[in-house]
């Protein structure tokens, strides 16, 4: 196992803009912020990055979820790439640390900047239409063509299909759901870059509207302004560096279902998000027992349940009662779970701000949120395409 | 007073204008292999089974079971009526063979599981398959 290539590639630095919902800063002023304190934070200088990614690339559609490219974040940053990717297609967002991976491990990039930047609060702010599936055009044609003539018209429409299905199976109910929301904001209380912090009980969450049934408003995670950003470097470059290196102890991904409008299962799993698992958990020696934290993917809260199942946290159809009441995902718990408020509180910086808040509490940097001694995080990304990655830090 | 939107229609593409304009002749058609005989949905150029080529549309029984559905309560355009039903219905012929649609039925009255049969609601060039209680 020590051949596979993540083994030879750690962490090194990682970093986020301030969030803004709006943000006064341009996207691309945005990214700078992030890539360049990552690469600080790392211990570097610009002259030693030669690779830069990111997802998705940019485009002028789809209301600031692809605001900048590669080549333009290369240029503001002053960085000369002998190896560069925008990955639009794929494992959802950590398609670009995947790839990365191999391209260290190929030789062909020492230092490697990936960055995620988003604009949708921008979006939003100067159209409330433009986060929607709908599209620019007359009619509407590739995967949304199946639901958006239905009044679809938000990915939520798409996902409370899944949860209403989880709640049919299992019997899980709102009080269950609503655990996740409510432990997002207890823990971003004590982040100072998330977009949410006020206090957040069930009973307010409970009384919180219905956009798609199950699903609440409280259930959606929300349009930000913002970048985060990480150094990955080749384990013979990242000793001598500022942080101790944080291995990538394993990677698995994997796309299907949602993606590609073809649906698998019956509605309660993430079938692509099982198969990532399974490659993940057969690259490392660690079991999901080991992990002494969790960021999980939480577009919408279901994700959550259907990550946790698939990664063989809990049984399937367990992770309801696993969640209920919020003690055993407490900071302090059994499983600490999204530590820094996820997507749901501290904003859709993602995926990304999973992967930052993995950093954070390997290196200790949690301040009230802090795992004591976590050594090891589990990470997932994605609803439509599937990634995941165990962190550690020996 | 705003009038209602009108609903985003799909594009007729090559391989899926059948699906959207079976309602013509009032049947649903779902893309069947005529090799393997397996049912796709979305259409594709081939068959995702045996990747034979002899794929083509074919009459089923409009008929199925509602895999799931939402309660869509958000008013994401100026005017857009709510609630409505959203949901996914897995057809008679195969097991999990999904199509998308609204549930024309009472809300109360809507739950996983129930008996659903198709019914076409026609938006200039196109037939929107729509499915309503299957009545015994
Ligand atoms: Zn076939």
């Amino acid at each position: 196992m020590t051949d596979l290539p993540e083994k030879r590639v750690c962490i090194t630095g990682a970093a986020q803009s301030q969030v803004g919902r709006p943000s006064q800063r341009s996207a691309l002023q945005l990214t700078a912020d992030a890539c360049l304190a990552a690469i600080a934070d790392a211990g570097l200088r610009v002259e030693n990055i030669d690779g830069i990614a990111t997802y998705p690339g940019k485009s002028s559609e789809g209301g600031g979820i692809a605001p900048v490219s590669p080549s333009e974040a290369a240029a503001v940053l002053g960085i000369e790439p002998r190896w560069i990717l925008a990955s639009a297609e794929g494992f959802s967002h950590m398609a670009p640390i995947f790839n990365a991976v191999t391209a260290i491990a190929c030789g062909l990039a020492r230092h490697v900047v990936v960055f995620r930047s988003v604009a949708q609060a921008q979006a939003r702010a100067r159209s409330r239409a433009s986060t929607l599936m709908a599209g620019p055009r007359e009619r509407v044609d590739g995967n949304n063509a199946w639901t958006v003539p239905y009044n679809a018209l938000s990915p939520i429409n798409t996902f409370a299909l899944y949860a209403q299905a989880y709640f049919a199976r299992y019997g899980a109910t709102e009080a269950q759901l609503g655990a996740i929301a409510v432990n997002s904001r207890a823990n971003a209380a004590h982040n100072a870059n998330a977009v949410y912090r006020n206090a957040l009980t069930l009973d307010d969450y409970l009384a919180s509207r219905v956009i798609s049934s199950p699903l609440r408003l409280l259930d959606c995670d929300s349009h930000i302004d913002g970048s985060t950003a990480i150094v990955l470097s080749h384990r013979d470059a990242a000793a001598d560096l500022r942080n101790p290196p944080i291995r990538i102890d394993a990677m698995g991904m994997a796309t299907g279902g949602l993606w590609v409008g073809r649906h698998e299962g019956d509605f309660t799993q993430m079938p692509g998000a099982i198969r990532a698992a399974r490659m993940l958990w057969n690259r490392t020696e660690l079991t999901p027992a080991q992990m002494d934290c969790a960021q999980i993917y939480d577009g919408f809260s279901i994700h959550v349940w259907m990550w946790m199942e698939a990664l063989g946290l809990v049984s399937p159809g367990e992770a309801c009662r696993f969640v209920e009441g919020g003690a055993r995902i407490a900071i302090g718990g059994q499983l600490p779970l999204n530590t820094g408020g996820g997507q749901l509180s501290a904003g859709r910086f993602h995926g990304y701000g999973h992967i930052h808040e993995a950093c954070v509490q390997l290196w200790e940097r949690g301040g009230g949120r802090q795992v004591r001694g976590a050594r090891t995080c589990l990470v997932s990304n994605g609803g439509y395409g599937y990634g995941t990655m165990v962190l550690r830090r020996d | 007073m705003v009038s209602p939107p009108a609903r985003k229609l799909p594009r007729l593409e090559p391989d899926t204008a059948f699906y959207w304009t079976c309602g013509a002749d009032d049947v649903l058609r779902i893309q069947r292999c005529g090799d393997c005989g397996t049912w796709q949905h979305p259409p594709l150029p081939l068959c995702a089974q045996c990747r034979s080529e002899a794929v083509a549309p074919e009459t089923v029984s409009g008929k199925g079971r509602l895999a799931s559905y939402t309660v869509n309560h958000e008013p994401w355009l100026p005017g857009l009526a709510v609630p409505f039903v959203f949901g996914v219905v897995e057809l008679a012929e195969q097991p999990e063979l999904y199509v998308f649609c609204n549930v024309l039925a009472a809300i109360g009255h809507v739950a996983v599981g129930m008996a659903l049969t198709v019914e076409f609601e026609r938006h200039e060039d196109v037939w929107l398959p729509m499915f309503r209680e299957e009545r015994a």
